[in-house]
């Protein structure tokens, strides 16, 4: 028994080392920037969950400030509805948007009003005005962007609120700017959020924290609109299963009681 | 072998018979659970469901005129019809149609006639609805690929489709917005 | 329980009579002698069948949604992700799932070595094997490929791009593979032929796997031969309920992962859709990939490291041919087992090295545990076959647990241990 007990835990020591050494991902980053501060967040845990007022502010803040350079392709309308907006105001929110359809039948292509079932309209048609507009650069599409950066949404709220004075032995290109987390530091997107910058309607005051922690959480729900299901499902899943295994072991345990 | 009831009490073959139905019952609970999402991905997405339903907005549509709309991938054909054309639907003798049926449950406006347009045929879109389009002899419908008409019901009349032009779910949202679906 | 040879239900007998799957199934389960003594690491073959039959269910519930053509395969997966229903369950199983397929089958490889798994009479069964995992990193590799995110692209294009390596005809074999004149469409097309082809192909290696298995029966951790009724038990009730019982500890683990941490395990630029023009800072494969795209990087020539990398799986098929010590099980091979430690801890650096840029000191402990790596299989351990003197073998798998101090013939090894 001490064999086998000793066998299993110098396997599971090296496991666990393994885990730990070789961490993917998150060290690349912090070679080139300073990691940003581990915040709180409401949907972080196997609890996590959001706060829809939050998920609102956070759109608004996307829908004013962001969506002139940014797109979302991989948000719709409809999604709107998740986050606890109003069919009526949904439809209305789309309305103020374009779309190119079409061909129509002497085939043209038209523009009309967004509907439910269209993704957000995005600002540029395609990357090459996109860039064209911002100076050879690409604001990247925000949709998967909490999921396809090291560090999360700690490090898109590091770098909302990161901007600041470059050191003094260094000269930062035209139309660059200085960034503490941004890897490299330095950073083509000017400061996207100013206080006072938009206004919420449930009153909050829209400090450019506050706007970063709620754009940061819309961007967190719109990387994986299911998240809160998965973890709500993992929790049931993973109780019932200790329990079924508890009653496997019992039974495993009578069955085998007499070869022991 | 498994005969291992011998070798215990009978307490012990209880608590282990018990063991063995609670771990089982609850082992095919968790399978039925854990099978059920490979079937349910089946059913329609949402983006699929998003597209279920269609808004149309009515007013641009004249008295006379007549429009193609998608639902769901299919055309649907939006009349607005004129008093000859809801008086000659309502004139007809039911005995004479192939699929009887009247005209006032065809529609809930009589001024408004929607009807999915596939031919009941095979499966073509019959024409009528471009104002240069030919409409039958019965001032509906004509479907071009085995002669099917149709009349302002969207009823069929003469020519080898068995059954009238398909009815959708509608609903006017407002006097001139339906949403069809 | 009863298992009787006669069915006694007349629909069973009637199929029997004319297709003896009920035989087969009783005497694969209720009359397969066992042995007794098996322990928990025997388990992980059961978990990778399971994890097998998992990964093609989502698979193919996966392959109903996914598009293969560069424009639309990044978008289809967030398709399923977000709107298909129970899509994102379904892709966060096979995703981590292609993970625990490879801890499971790792570890079971590693039983192996520990036991003597290899050795006479199953050197077939254990090559089977490593055509099973060939098979496995060859569909996993098509499989990463498919999101089309950078991690997807580049990696593709780094592995393709090596075998340029060969001689003669090198560029040629890319420009086959490629389908064109790098990796694009007509690439993502056919390894999404493939990764839905070569599951099945596994499927059948494992059907023979088993075959060669059932041929001489299970080893077991004394590495001593059952040697009658008493050394065994059938696989039906005890190993079944102990394999699921295995199986529900698996899952939990597993669930952990698949709602708490599903990307855990995966890169974050694999969000990114690919972009041929932008190459991603520090190119890595899976995890499960790091030990061989370490041995690969350690030769600073491309052939060479190529060959070392491919290399690392050929000593696996040598192995019963490399290690003749006639004792299988390294509990009764103390100087074995310290090498076996060894080799364990020098994958797991591998692995780490592999995880990290090619730069300052993990170029040399790259080389060093590369060395290590081949200096176990093609010098320690025919050396150990002539030099070890191993403990002396129990009798028999019974023998060491009769009560009262009875035959001490050899009785040096540990008693059993409790399950």
């Amino acid at each position: 028994m001490r064999r086998s007990l000793s066998l299993t835990a110098r396997f599971g020591a090296a496991l666990l080392g393994v885990a730990l050494l070789a961490a993917p991902g998150t060290g690349r980053a912090a070679e080139e920037a300073p990691t940003p501060p581990d915040l709180d967040w409401s949907f972080e845990g196997i609890f996590g969950h959001f706060d829809r007022a939050q998920l609102q502010r956070g759109f608004i803040v996307y829908n004013e400030v962001c969506a002139s350079c940014h797109s979302m392709s991989l948000m719709y309308y409809r999604n709107l509805l998740d986050i606890g907006v109003s069919e009526a105001a949904a439809t209305e929110i789309a309305e103020q948007h374009t779309v190119m359809d079409g061909p129509d039948d002497n085939g043209d292509m038209f523009e009309r009003p967004a509907r439910l079932s269209d993704p957000f309209a995005a600002p540029f048609p395609n990357e090459q005005a996109a860039r064209a507009a911002q100076g050879g650069a690409l604001p990247p599409d925000l949709s998967l962007l909490n999921k396809a950066r090291a560090g999360g949404a700690d490090y898109v709220h590091g770098v909302l609120v990161g901007y600041e004075e470059p050191p003094a032995d260094v000269e930062l290109p035209a139309g660059m700017y200085w960034n503490a987390y941004f890897p490299g530091h330095q950073i083509a997107m000017p400061p996207p959020l100013s206080d006072g910058a938009v206004e919420y309607p449930d009153g909050t005051e829209a400090t450019v924290e506050q706007m970063a922690r709620d754009v940061t959480a819309f961007l967190q729900f719109a990387a994986e609109p299911r998240q809160e299901e998965r973890k709500r499902t993992g929790v049931k899943v993973v109780l019932f299963l200790i329990v079924l295994t508890g009653l496997l072991y019992a039974v495993k345990r009578k069955i085998w009681a007499d070869v022991h | 072998m498994a005969e291992t009831e011998r070798a215990s009490g009978h307490g012990d073959v209880a608590r282990r018979d018990f063991l063995l139905l609670a771990a089982g019952a609850m082992g095919a609970v968790g399978t039925a659970a854990a099978i059920w999402p490979f079937i349910a991905q089946m059913n329609p997405a949402q983006d699929v469901l998003a597209l279920s339903t269609t808004d149309v907005d009515l007013s641009p549509i004249e008295v006379g005129q007549r429009i193609k709309v998608m639902w769901r991938g299919k055309p649907v054909f939006i009349a607005r019809r004129t008093p000859e054309e809801i008086e000659a639907a309502r004139a007809v003798n039911l005995g004479e149609l192939p699929d009887p049926e009247p005209d006032e449950e065809r529609v809930q406006e009589d001024e408004w006639l929607v009807v999915v347009g596939v031919c009941t045929h095979l499966g073509c879109i019959p024409l009528g609805t471009a104002s240069a389009d030919p409409v039958g002899d019965f001032g509906g419908w004509f479907c071009p690929c085995h002669g099917s008409h149709y009349d302002t019901s969207g009823r069929i009349r003469r020519g080898p489709a068995p059954t009238n032009l398909v009815v959708p779910d509608y609903e006017f949202l407002a006097e001139s917005e339906i949403r069809i679906g | 329980m009863k298992s009787s040879p006669a069915f006694q239900n007349g629909v069973v007998k009637w199929i029997d009579d004319r297709l003896p799957v009920f035989t087969f199934m009783n005497h694969e389960l209720n009359e397969y002698p066992t042995p007794k003594n098996l322990n928990y690491w025997w388990n992980f073959g059961s978990l990778a069948g399971f994890v097998l039959v998992l990964m093609i269910a989502t698979g193919i519930t996966l392959a109903m949604h996914y598009t293969a053509h560069v424009d639309h395969a990044f978008n289809s997966v967030e398709r399923i992700m977000r709107d298909v229903n129970f899509g994102w369950l379904i892709r966060f199983l096979h995703m981590n799932g292609a993970s625990f397929f490879f801890i499971v089958v790792y570890i079971h490889i590693f039983r192996g070595l520990y036991y003597g798994s290899y050795k006479a009479p199953r050197e077939l069964l254990w090559m089977l094997g490593v055509v099973i995992l060939l098979l496995m990193m060859a569909t996993a590799f098509m499989g990463y490929v498919l999101p089309w995110g950078q991690m997807s692209f580049w990696g593709a294009t780094v592995i393709t791009n090596l075998f340029s390596a060969i001689p003669l005809v090198g560029e040629s074999i890319v420009t086959w593979l490629w389908g064109g004149f790098s990796v694009d469409n007509p690439t993502l097309n056919r390894f999404y032929a493939l990764h839905y082809l070569l599951p099945f192909v596994i499927v059948g290696v494992v059907v023979l796997h088993i075959v060669a298995l059932h041929t001489h029966g299970s080893g077991n951790p004394l590495g001593i031969d059952t040697k009658g009724p008493q050394d065994s038990i059938p696989f039906h009730p005890y190993y079944t309920v102990k394999d699921l019982f295995g199986l529900g500890v698996f899952l939990i683990v597993f669930c952990l992962f698949v709602f708490f941490a599903p990307d855990y395990l995966g890169h974050p630029d694999n969000y990114i859709p690919a972009d041929p023009l932008v190459t991603p800072p520090h190119i890595v494969p899976e995890w499960y990939f790091l030990p061989f795209y370490a041995i690969l990087r350690a030769v600073p020539d491309k052939l060479g490291g190529v060959l070392l990398m491919f290399g690392a799986i050929a000593v696996l098929f040598l192995l019963p041919w490399l290690d003749r010590s006639p004792v299988r099980s390294a509990r009764f091979r103390p100087i074995y087992r310290i090498f076996f430690w060894l080799l364990l801890i020098d994958c797991i650096i591998l692995g780490v090295v592999g995880a990290n840029p090619p730069e300052g000191w993990w170029i040399v402990v790259g080389q060093i545990t590369t060395v290590w790596y081949f200096a176990h299989f093609l010098i320690i351990l025919p050396l150990l076959g002539k030099l070890e003197r191993p403990k002396p073998l129990p009798a028999s798998i019974s023998e060491p647990v009769l009560r009262g101090g009875s035959a001490t013939a050899g009785a040096t090894s540990k008693p059993m241990e409790k399950a």
